[in-house]
């Protein structure tokens, strides 16, 4: 029997995914280690030990991109993580407009990141733009949302969360509509009121979707490019580049061994910050 | 009675915040593409004087000698022959992965798990595409999409496999049912939910994709739909009516879909989310 079993499942089956994920992605992400290490022109290669990653620490345009992914991904997880609970507790209460505002909420997903990116760089113009009219219809002088060199990296995040913040909330609407109702019950039961409820109930059953949010959030926001590319293109100066960013326009001067080797950093970076971040979540998740 | 009316005060102050924050960004962008050049530089709110839908459409979709309209085609056949690659590949290996359990089947899993989470290597992914001669070609752009959409689906499908009860492939297999025959006649027409699922959240991931079509495909000739638009913001960086009206014509695929596959796709993505 165990012998018929494995025939009807054959390895072949494998084959078509080994070829095109092994030799696309796979041998690609194996081979960087290598060419990280050289300076590379696709058909030459010279190599040079670690000058790349050097480069990386010690070159200002370069080194920036570091702080600027942590900082970026941060603010980005954490005001989806906070702002997609607010918002699947109260679209998973029994409004009537709830399914209008699931809509509303997700809509953003579906747009592209270029088209959004574009939408905003023209609300967020210092001087004509819609948002800063609005903030001086009220007497707030709006300050210039993609040009101050403080400001630029926090707008795009805001812009992100814009955009990404429907899902952080489907997912908690998931998570929350999974808790049995007796646990809510119970605390009425025992006089409990809706802070009571959200505090001792909803906050830690919820942790498993929480946990995928800041996941997904976190690593999201450290692979970003397409957001910052269309809306700042790194600058002001190098004020928004991330790593995927740097990544770009070190491909784009020719400088394939130090791109490669912005990729080997940033998939070190995801692992030692994901990773850990990850059994960190799961060790403290309680079972419904 | 009185928490009765604060409730519903509740709901109006988020609906109209809702619309604030989500609706006047959609009705700008859709207002502004029916603007003149000079109305739209403006970049406000007001009423235009005269509706320009249709001088807009046509300029856009004449600009460049109907680069648009290539485009559209273009990103048309990316998203189908991706989709349909993704399919046959991804279920093929959710179900074998699923199904069969040996030494190997530990690491074929963490390989697999290991593509949801690192970056993929840009250059020595053009560099492997130029060794088999696939690179700036339309092809090579669906193997790529697909090799990068592959952990996620094949995820998908390997998860729901698991409800699938394997009395029903021994019951085939008695009948004399294997490998090619059993999946195809069997596993897969079982699997159509996550067929769905799969097609609904990669059409829309692949249409709206920026960064794999702009290392993959160079070239005007190759442009896909975001491609162009992201081109159009130097080459029309005074005509911003004309750039709202290519952002709507691009985005109106994904909220088609969105409007009949809404359930779809908010499933897919929940179900992905708390499997990973």
């Amino acid at each position: 029997m165990s012998t018929t079993t494995r025939s009807a499942y054959p390895w072949l089956f494998l084959a078509p995914a080994a070829l095109v994920y092994g030799g696309l992605f796979l041998l690609p992400t194996l081979i960087s280690l290598f060419f990280s290490m050289t300076r590379w022109t696709l058909t030459a290669w010279y190599f040079t030990g670690l000058d790349n990653f050097a480069s990386f620490f010690t070159e200002p345009s370069l080194s920036i991109g570091f702080t600027n992914t942590v900082l970026y991904a941060a603010i980005t997880c954490g005001l989806k993580v906070v702002l997609g609970l607010l918002l699947g507790v109260l679209l998973s209460s029994s409004m009537r407009a709830r399914g209008f505002l699931r809509s509303m909420v997700f809509f953003p997903n579906l747009i592209s990141t270029i088209a959004v990116g574009i939408t905003f760089s023209s609300l967020m113009h210092p001087s004509r733009g819609v948002i800063n009219q609005a903030l001086a219809a009220l007497g707030i002088p709006g300050p210039d949302w993609l040009g101050n060199v403080h400001l630029a990296l926090v707008s795009v995040a805001l812009v992100d969360v814009w955009k990404g913040v429907g899902v952080a909330t489907v997912i908690y609407i998931a998570g929350i509509v999974s808790i049995p109702p007796q646990y809510y019950e119970a605390l009425q039961m025992d006089g409990g009121n809706a802070a009571q409820k959200f505090r001792w109930v909803t906050l830690p059953l919820v942790r498993p979707a929480m946990n995928a949010v800041v996941i997904l959030a976190f690593i999201g926001g450290l692979r970003t490019f397409d957001l910052v590319w269309a809306m700042t293109r790194g600058g002001p100066g190098f004020t928004t580049d991330l790593i995927a960013s740097i990544i770009y326009k070190q491909y784009t001067g020719g400088f394939y061994g130090l791109a490669t080797a912005g990729n080997v950093i940033l998939f070190a970076v995801v692992s030692f910050l994901a990773v850990p971040l990850y059994r960190w979540l799961t060790r403290h998740e309680v079972d419904l | 009675m009185r928490s009765r009316a604060l409730r519903a005060g509740a709901e109006v102050i988020a609906v109209l915040a809702s619309l604030l924050v989500f609706g006047v960004p959609f009705y700008f962008v859709i207002l502004n593409s029916v603007k003149s050049v000079g109305e739209a530089a403006d970049m406000n709110l007001a009423w235009p004087a005269a509706i320009h839908l249709v001088e807009n459409y046509t300029e856009v979709l004449t600009t460049n000698s109907g680069l648009v309209v290539r485009a559209f085609v273009n990103s048309v056949l990316l998203t189908v022959f991706s989709i349909v690659g993704m399919v046959l590949v991804c279920s093929m290996a959710g179900f074998v992965m699923q199904r069969r359990s040996s030494r190997a089947s530990g690491l074929v899993n963490f390989l697999v798990l290991a593509g949801l989470m690192i970056p993929p290597s840009i250059v020595p992914t053009i560099w492997v595409l130029r060794a088999i001669g696939l690179f700036k070609t339309l092809p090579g752009l669906v193997l790529v999409e697909v090799a990068l959409g592959f952990p996620f689906a094949a995820l998908l499908y390997r998860g729901f496999m698991v409800s699938v009860p394997r009395e029903i492939d021994e019951a085939a297999v008695i009948d004399g049912c294997r490998g090619g025959t059993l999946f195809f006649r069997i596993a897969f027409p079982l699997l159509q939910p996550v067929t769905a699922t799969v097609i609904v959240l990669s059409a829309v991931g692949i249409f709206n994709d920026f960064v794999n079509p702009l290392y993959f495909l160079p070239g005007a000739k190759n442009a896909t739909v975001q491609l162009t638009l992201y081109n159009f913001m130097s080459q029309f960086v005074t005509k911003w009516n004309l750039l709202f009206t290519d952002v709507v014509l691009i985005s109106i695929p994904p909220l088609v879909l969105f409007i009949f596959f809404n359930k779809r796709i908010i499933a897919g993505l929940t179900a992905g989310a708390l499997k990973a």
